[in-house]
């Protein structure tokens, strides 16, 4: 077990001229990003743009983008286990570590966003004083926690098997699966009922948000999948067939039809009303009282979710790579910024009081949320250059010489891997 | 927790401890460059939440926070920690029709209060509204309005501040119990237990939260020493702020500083449990309302007409 994990370990420090110029990238990008946060702390959050009016900004709305690309791990999962669907089963281990990821950096955007970075502890158990069951901040922590925790604890596991060259044991990891798809909706319910909660924001305060969340989330996260898990099979040995991608898209299809229902159903609610509590959608659709700020950004967005919707939507577009590509990475665009920017800061514009102050972050804040989606790259990049080899088998705990039978091919592994979780 | 003062030996010991129990909460120390340390308050690690402390703890934090305060605004600080008095429950009214926009209670509650001026603070925020539309129409009101002369024909005023809600919005929401109502009615906050994350300031209906995004600065001559653990005492940059009805006065049986600055009469204050004060009268005699009554915070803070 111990020379697998030097084997995997030793695989980190090697590769080709590309691997080593992408670390370079990121680690240039973090060093950029760490170098701004000093500066922020130094000088307090006073280097953002965000103000008393708009007290979140950027940070926050990269955390609740993050929030829905982790719970997407489990839209994989779901078929993969729930209803055996042999190709995306195989790369339901790559969704989790996209979670494992996305939760990271959810932490780290928050950690940014903190005036008194140093007394998080305050919100801890025992050594601080937490305000459970009232602060849905509280809630949310221990969501992402315990999301994290099922995670990494199926990814371990997983891993053990596989470098045991054993079979993977429903019997364990089973509870740890059914447990995992209810939380994964917890954790993006939860982030949504931080904003939902509050009268002061009525444009949070419209219990459509919750299904809203999930559903661009269940959009977003795949589609997301469906980049990385091509960039995996470029870049390794791991095969991906077609046919998961392909049944990807087609999920993709589905959830995003229920997103833009659901966002029909709020615009129609605000619109056709009329009150004024419709005044932050139409800052950021229409723009108010002449400041216009996010309005091209929002339908930059529409446009990219409609016409992805339209690839997915068509079997013959989703089938070809090319839109395939396309689509998934307008999607992630598209809810990026809807799910981001177009969350966070209409919910303060106007403020409570009227004013309209126009947000727009600074470059401090782009570059150290560079720095954290940096971070969460490479960190991804690690995890995968040490889990693909043991994936794969070409790194396990038995010598292939020693194996009775003699040498397995890797798709033969795959293939017999496939089977064994069916019984 | 260790309050004892920081002596050269303990506090090399203490500080290194701290420093630990920073990287095992898993933050990014080595995000913090040499020249931040200094900015960063070691004490944070050691002291506890206002309400879980001990009165000798209270004690020791307190001769702490005077020196270090002492130290820095180049005076002799006071901080009192006067708890709430017994039957008493603060209430704060304005006379809608006598306020006339000057914004003398604002910088009155800069002066006493010690807000940051550079950047500037306000706690309270005068809107102006146009008259003869709709009723304190929110959506419309100016906030930045730059008259040479007020009140000016055509408009009428309404200063806004923290509005002492019964249910307090943003109480509910705070992750570290920093910020609570205390027996009196007045809502405050432990500015050394904020961790700034600012959901408190999503959460109030009425703009009333205030969040130090630089370094606070009150220049040493224009300081107001006499301060309270809960209110007027120096904050540090990025915690939460807000109106406290200048605690530090009224539960030494002072009027707030608003209330004393109006020059036209208009701010009126008390105890709503005393059927004979004044703010009794006026609720029970005038015409009086709430800001966003349809949120159920039940605001202790009344508008009213005199005329």
């Amino acid at each position: 077990m111990l020379s697998v994990i030097r084997a995997a370990a030793w695989r980190l420090v090697r590769g080709d001229i590309r691997y080593y110029a992408w670390l370079a990238v990121l680690l240039a990008i973090i060093a950029l990003g760490i170098s701004r946060y000093s500066i922020q702390v130094d000088r307090g959050l006073i280097t953002t743009a965000m103000r008393d009016q708009v007290a979140w900004g950027f940070y926050i709305a990269n955390f609740t983008f993050l929030v829905g690309i982790a719970a997407a791990a489990i839209l994989l999962v779901i078929p993969a286990y729930l209803y055996q669907f042999k190709p995306i089963r195989e790369i339901a281990l790559f969704g989790e570590m996209v979670a494992i990821t996305a939760v990271l950096m959810c932490m780290l955007f928050v950690m940014a966003d903190l005036g008194q970075p140093l007394r998080v502890w305050h919100v801890w158990p025992v050594i601080g004083l937490m305000n459970f069951p009232s602060s849905l901040f509280i809630w949310d922590a221990i969501a992402l926690l315990g999301y994290l925790v099922i995670n990494v604890a199926l990814v371990l596991y997983a891993l053990w098997r596989l470098a045991t060259g054993k079979e993977y044991r429903l019997a364990v990891i089973f509870p740890l699966i059914v447990l995992s798809i209810p939380w994964a909706v917890s954790i993006h319910t939860i982030t949504a009922f931080l904003y939902n909660g509050l009268v002061s924001r009525p444009f949070w305060n419209a219990s459509i948000l919750a299904p809203r969340f999930l559903a661009s989330a269940f959009c977003s996260g795949p589609a997301l999948m469906l980049i990385i898990l091509q960039l995996i099979r470029r870049f390794s040995a791991v095969e991906v067939e077609n046919k998961a991608l392909f049944k990807i898209a087609e999920l993709i299809a589905y959830t995003m039809g229920i997103n833009v229902l659901l966002l029909g159903a709020e615009m129609f609610k605000e619109f056709y009303s009329g009150s004024i509590h419709a005044a932050p959608l139409e800052y950021l659709y229409l723009g108010l009282h002449g400041k216009t700020g996010l309005v091209p950004w929002i339908w930059m967005a529409t446009a990219f979710n409609l016409f992805a919707f339209v690839v997915f939507l068509v079997p013959r577009l989703r089938e070809r790579l090319f839109f395939l590509n396309l689509g998934a990475v307008l999607v992630v665009l598209g809810v990026y910024i809807e799910k981001g920017l177009g969350l966070i800061v209409p919910g303060f514009v106007p403020d409570p009081l009227g004013e309209i102050y126009e947000y727009w972050p600074s470059a401090s804040e782009g570059v150290i949320a560079a720095g954290i989606w940096a971070t969460g790259a490479l960190l991804l990049t690690l995890m995968l250059k040490f889990a693909v080899p043991i994936y794969t088998g070409e790194i396990c705990a038995r010598r292939p010489s020693a194996v009775e039978g003699g040498e397995r091919a890797p798709g033969e592994l795959a293939t017999s891997r496939a089977e064994r979780g069916r019984g | 927790m260790d309050e004892r003062p920081r002596e050269s030996g303990t506090s090399r010991r203490v500080s290194r401890r701290a420093f630990t129990k920073g990287l095992a909460l898993g933050l990014g120390a080595a995000a913090i460059p040499a020249g931040a340390t200094a900015a960063v308050d070691w004490d944070i690690f050691r002291q506890k939440h206002f309400r879980e402390m001990t009165e000798e703890e209270i004690k020791r934090t307190i001769e702490r926070l005077e020196r270090q305060a002492s130290r820095r605004w180049n005076r002799d600080v006071r901080i009192s920690t006067a708890k709430a008095i017994p039957g008493v429950v603060f209430g704060a009214a304005v006379d809608a029709s006598r306020c006339i926009g000057c914004r003398r209670c604002v910088y009155a509650c800069v002066e006493e209060n010690n807000q940051s001026r550079n950047p500037q603070v306000h706690w309270i925020t005068v809107l102006r509204f146009r008259k003869g539309e709709k009723w304190a129409d929110l959506h419309n009101a100016e906030k930045y309005y730059e008259p040479s002369r007020v009140p000016e024909e055509g408009y009428f005023y309404l200063p806004v501040q923290c509005q002492l809600c019964e249910n307090s919005p943003c109480v509910k929401v705070c992750p570290a119990r920093a910020t609570w109502k205390e027996p009196d009615g007045i809502v405050v906050v432990d500015y050394n237990w904020c961790i700034g994350c600012r959901y408190c300031m999503a959460a109030c209906p009425y703009g009333a939260r205030r969040f130090n995004w630089g370094e606070p600065s009150v220049p040493a001559e224009e300081v107001n020493p006499n301060t309270h653990y809960l209110g007027n005492r120096p904050r540090p940059r990025g915690v939460v702020e807000k109106c406290t009805l200048c605690i530090q006065r009224v539960r030494a049986g002072r009027y707030p500083a608003c209330v004393e600055a109006c020059p036209v009469g208009a701010r009126k204050f008390g105890n709503l449990l005393d059927p004979r004060s004044e703010i009794r009268y006026l609720i029970e005699h005038k015409r009086v309302f709430r800001l966003k009554e349809d949120l159920n915070t039940s605001p202790k803070f009344f508008y009213f007409f005199s005329t």
